[in-house]
């Protein structure tokens, strides 16, 4: 069934809720080591696209494949339920709003699903939440609950919850979104630590200049479909669409 | 005829032994009511219906008739069908199924208060609903329903005096005895109501506790 080229493989992804058509037949394919931004309007499925690749807004239509399996094949229930935990493992996600555990300290924030899903014992996870929250330079606060830690903090905690599954794609909501404009940076850092080590990410970002800097690719999204998509050097300085031109003049002018 | 309170040491054995008693059935219908109205809350909000709805009919017994009505069922009806049960046995169920429904009623609006994305979070790190609900959202649900569980807790202590007609000689039934021994039913329904105070004191002691432990982590 599957071609292998791809490492990650979206087909005609659709999505609707009821009338409204969200996601309008996307297909993308991201290789191995690839950075790739979403960029668009809010409202445009961006989120929706991302969030349908490890099978949270499960697709109407469509296929999503990770490294030569279906994320989201039919299976009855149960056996789905099995299988989909099993592709969730592979698959880090980091959110707009953090959402880490808050009666877990940092570490027990990166911890508890290794030792819960992987069998990690107390001394390998311990080790395990030193590694990951000193590459996110959290190390410091290791043993702080969430609510004394500010939003660059906890966001920086939740990439290191994220990569102590070890997983073989990240995918970024809108990731610095909900923080202060001083902290942006600190957490812009560790995922530009995460592309110099060649982990396949997923943007979604609002953030122009960082998705310029570090991605390998840009795709423009506007009411459920991939407008433009290529290199950043054209999309951010040559795009050839009027709407993808539109939105960058907009959202610039917002920006300065 | 005044109060004389010297008929009261002669008797404190009793009411003591009953103290110890309200106490014990108080404990431990207080764990069953936690625990059970976590496992009642997670079958009302995600058990498929085929289970919820025996569920719902146990509730409203629990909820619609009178908790003395429950104990005689429960300690009298039983019987019938088998199931002879202790007294202070079927008085910890009874007490403590009966609050289990309402600290149900309590858990399930904090669970459901619970950000969604603590959900969303936990299953994108590979675990399944059931793991994410008993590690990351009952956890945070229970810290927020410590304070109300704890004035059902205070509540189901003084519920517990119910369980001396069906024969426990807990607090309320010792001092009842005492007082068939020496006709002074004021000085004993005193010292009952006074023991009473300072086991309501130790639990809202307890609560403080508890609550000052969770907010560390707030």
């Amino acid at each position: 069934m599957s071609d292998k080229d791809h490492f990650v493989e979206i087909r005609h992804a659709q999505k609707s809720y009821g009338s409204l058509e969200v996601l309008k037949d996307i297909s993308l394919n991201v290789e191995r080591g690839q950075i790739v931004a979403i960029i668009g309007p809010s409202g445009s499925g961006k989120s929706t696209l991302l969030r349908a690749i490890n099978d949270l807004d499960p697709l109407t239509g469509g296929e999503v494949w990770l490294d030569g399996v279906q994320v989201n094949k039919s299976l009855p229930h149960r056996q789905y339920e099995k299988h989909i935990n099993e592709m969730r493992q592979q698959v880090g996600m980091v959110f707009q709003h953090f959402n880490l555990f808050p009666h877990m300290t940092a570490r027990e924030n990166v911890t508890m699903a290794p030792m819960l899903l992987k069998g990690l014992s107390k001394a390998e996870a311990d080790k395990l939440a030193e590694e990951q929250l000193d590459k996110v330079g959290m190390l410091d606060r290791i043993d702080y609950y969430p609510s004394r830690l500010s939003g660059g903090q906890k966001q920086r905690v939740a990439i290191a919850r994220a990569l102590a599954m070890k997983p073989k794609l990240m995918l970024f909501d809108e990731a610095t979104s909900a923080l202060d404009p001083e902290l942006v940076d600190e957490v812009n850092m560790v995922m530009k630590k995460l592309a110099e080590e060649h982990m396949t990410m997923i943007i979604v970002t609002h953030e122009m200049d960082f998705a310029a800097s570090v991605c390998d690719r840009v795709l423009f999204m506007d009411q459920g479909v991939v407008v433009e998509e290529g290199p950043p050097s054209v999309v951010f300085k040559n795009p050839t669409k009027d709407r993808t031109r539109e939105f960058l003049r907009k959202h610039l002018a917002g920006a300065a | 005829m005044g109060l004389d309170f010297t008929v009261v040491p002669g008797h404190l054995d009793i009411i003591l032994l009953g103290c110890a008693w309200t106490i014990g059935i108080a404990v431990a219908a207080a764990l069953l009511s936690f625990f059970g109205g976590i496992v009642f809350a997670v079958i009302a909000l995600y058990a498929p219906w085929i289970i919820r709805q025996p569920f719902r009919l146990i509730e409203w017994v629990f909820m619609g008739t009178p908790l003395l009505l429950q104990l005689f069922l429960i300690y009298f009806g039983l019987v019938q069908i088998g199931i002879d049960l202790p007294a202070f046995v079927a008085g910890i169920i009874g007490l403590g199924l009966h609050f289990a429904v309402y600290n149900s009623e309590l858990i399930q609006t904090a669970i459901l208060s619970v950000d969604k994305g603590q959900m969303e979070a936990a299953r994108t790190v590979g675990l399944s609903r059931g793991q994410a609900l008993r590690k990351v959202v009952i956890p945070q649900a229970v810290r927020d329903v410590i304070p109300p569980i704890g004035n059902n807790m205070i509540a189901l202590l003084k519920d517990s005096a119910l369980v001396s007609v069906i024969g426990v000689s807990e607090l309320t039934l010792s001092a009842q005895r005492a007082i068939g021994a020496t006709y002074r039913p004021f000085e004993f329904y005193l010292v009952a109501a006074m023991f009473y105070y300072v086991i309501n004191l130790c639990m809202e002691w307890v609560q403080r506790r508890i609550e000052r432990r969770i907010s560390i982590s707030r």
